[in-house]
């Protein structure tokens, strides 16, 4: 009876860690943290809380940083890390704000909110903000694979150099004179009179993310590198090639945060997205990522991202500081991390 | 042996200089179909470097390699590899976070079909399929071609590795070392799998400092010494003291056994 017992209780153990690996579901404990605390805020504060516009705001607060998040689990997973990204945002804002002002009309023109060429000046500087971000990372890729410099302190430098140069650009302030257009036709827009188009387009990526790393050549590549790069150069594979593909698209995802920074705000600041580098860092590790390569799962990440932006959201509606946020979400670091030692030690031990 | 007088790999007096020390001494060594032949030597007696060149790793300063016949340069281990040469390093290079199935088809996945292969999609029902055939008929057992490498036990971890290099290795695999690392019943697997894929035509070369794993499964034995070829062995006849001593040098090469 009780070896009948046991051996069930086996196979049932068995198949549990079964079903969890096809799930590719390396942090399903996150996935419960933010779980829990949807269901904690939504005790707490009902309503206020749980509630369609509430979690459309969450979305919207989230969606840069959930592109930035994406971008740090592909160069996580090659063992690297990109330090850059937050003065790759703000740099790529700063510059597709100045050029679509510029084009949008003369001086004089755009003093006195006048836009007359706003049609060409707003896509043109959104597609700038994009496009400085694509500059940047592949600035960040070609120097750690043609210089062979560690990624952290190649992004440690243009972290530094992008922000300086956004400085330099913006004369330490806010641009102004941005048609506002390019807020209440696109920032502020809204798919079904519900969704915002920026919440659609970061969830529009998220998707081909997922399906890029865990279906494709490019993710398997990724994944190779960050296991064993010595083994991937051996088996063929162009890992410098590879590497700078994986920059370029963390920069990719940061000029594309930038241009959603001109659309949601009508202006881009220096002075804003500081730490977003190291909150996209702390999601994506949080979520399941390995610091060390190798392992990691996009859709990890986005949970990481979520639980800061909920619990912010919770706290402020329910009339606590919010800095308890920082506290928790460091503690929940931390634990992730022991937690993925233990995962890597236990499967050393097998 | 089939085929005697057609090597499949030929190196001829091959030279390798690394600055002023010459590494490799008018080098002369044939690989023929279906046979092992075994390389040993000790630290520092140009095995490695000879293999280098064999697989495009260095290039030779003087010698030819020839193929089949016919000569061939190889600048890089790409090419070596084009022609079906595969090597299984002695430090396996194998990707621990990805399964068997990703492993063996590293650098050579294939894609799906039309649209969704040009998109970059992996075909991995395929990839699988093929991986689980070529395992059981090179009788490697491992628990799931989807696990983790880093899951699995040395042996079973060298197995696909060496299935890895036979899969894509039409012409010749070499191993560096492939029992080094490894039990006595792992590395007892790792002959059978020498043996298996001598039996699918394509002969091996034998890289090993473990006397008694070479006199198991070589059918020929090249000894190397400071560079140079010192003598070939028939594992039939000679004895392990007959090898060591060649390698040491303690024994004049020509005094016991002929001289290649």
């Amino acid at each position: 009876m009780a070896d009948a017992r046991t051996a069930s209780a086996q196979a049932e153990g068995r198949t549990r860690r079964e079903l969890m690996r096809r799930l590719n579901f390396q942090s399903g404990w996150v996935f419960l943290v933010l779980l829990l605390l949807i269901a904690v805020f939504t005790v707490r504060e009902g309503g206020k809380f749980f509630d369609p516009v509430n979690f459309r705001n969450i979305a919207l607060d989230a969606s840069q940083l959930t592109l930035l998040a994406v971008g740090a689990t592909f160069v996580i997973i090659t063992a690297g890390i990109d330090l850059s990204v937050s003065s790759v945002l703000v740099f790529s804002a700063v510059v597709g704000a100045k050029v679509m002002v510029r084009l949008s009309g003369s001086p004089e023109e755009v003093r006195n909110y006048q836009f007359p060429n706003q049609d060409i000046g707003i896509p043109v500087g959104l597609a700038v903000a994009v496009l400085c971000g694509l500059g940047w990372g592949l600035v960040n890729g070609l120097i750690i694979t043609k210089l062979r410099l560690p990624p952290f302190i190649v992004t440690l430098g243009t972290l530094g150099m992008a922000l300086g140069a956004a400085s330099i650009i913006s004369r330490g302030a806010s641009v102004p004179y941005v048609p506002y257009d390019v807020q209440t036709k696109i920032g502020a827009r809204r798919i079904f009179d519900f969704m915002p188009v920026l919440v659609v387009v970061t969830a529009v990526i998220v998707v081909i993310a997922i399906i890029a790393l865990h279906f494709t050549r490019f993710g398997r590549y990724t994944f190779a590198i960050g296991s064993n790069a010595a083994a991937a150069r051996r088996a063929g594979i162009d890992v410098d090639r590879h590497l700078l593909k994986v920059y370029a698209v963390s920069g990719l995802l940061a000029g594309i945060a930038g241009a959603m920074d001109i659309a949601r705000f009508a202006t881009a600041s220096v002075s804003t997205h500081s730490t977003d580098n190291l909150n996209a860092i702390s999601a994506v590790v949080i979520g399941g990522t390995s610091l060390f390569g190798g392992t990691g799962t996009v859709i990890g990440s986005v949970i990481g991202t979520f639980i800061p932006a909920v619990l912010r959201n919770g706290l402020v509606i329910g009339g606590i500081q919010p800095f308890w946020q920082q506290v928790v979400i460091g503690a929940i670091l931390i634990v992730a991390v022991y937690v993925d030692q233990r995962r890597r030690a236990a499967e050393e031990r097998m | 042996m089939a085929n005697r007088d057609q090597p499949v790999l030929e190196a001829r007096d091959i030279e390798k200089w690394f600055g002023p020390v010459q590494a490799l001494k008018r080098v002369n060594m044939s690989v023929y179909p279906a046979e092992i032949v075994a390389l040993i030597g000790d630290n520092g007696a140009g095995k490695s470097t000879l293999i280098n060149v064999l697989t495009g790793v260095l290039q030779p300063d003087g010698g030819q390699i020839f193929f089949q016949g016919q000569p061939v340069h190889f600048t890089t281990p790409h090419d070596a590899r084009a022609i079906g040469i595969e090597t299984v390093y002695q430090d396996l290079a194998i990707a621990p976070h990805l399964d068997a199935v990703a492993n063996i088809y590293l650098g050579r996945e294939l894609l799906r079909p039309g649209l969704l292969g040009k998109l970059g999609f992996l075909d991995r029902k395929r990839m699988k399929e093929e991986t689980a055939q070529q395992l059981s008929r090179l009788r490697v057992r491992i628990p799931d071609p989807e696990r983790r490498m880093s899951t699995l036990s040395g042996g079973q971890r060298q197995g696909v590795a060496v299935a890895r290099a036979v899969m894509w290795a039409s012409k010749v695999v070499i191993m560096d070392e492939p029992t080094a690392a490894l039990g006595v019943a792992q590395a007892g697997m790792v002959l059978d799998l020498i043996r298996q894929v001598r039996a699918q035509g394509i002969p091996v070369v034998f890289i090993s400092h473990n006397m008694p794993h070479v006199f198991e499964v070589a059918d020929r034995i090249v000894v190397l010494r400071l560079g140079e070829v010192v003598a070939e062995l028939d594992p039939q006849r000679d004895s392990i003291d007959d090898a060591v001593a060649l390698m040491t040098g303690s024994a004049k090469a020509g005094a016991a056994t002929e001289v290649a």
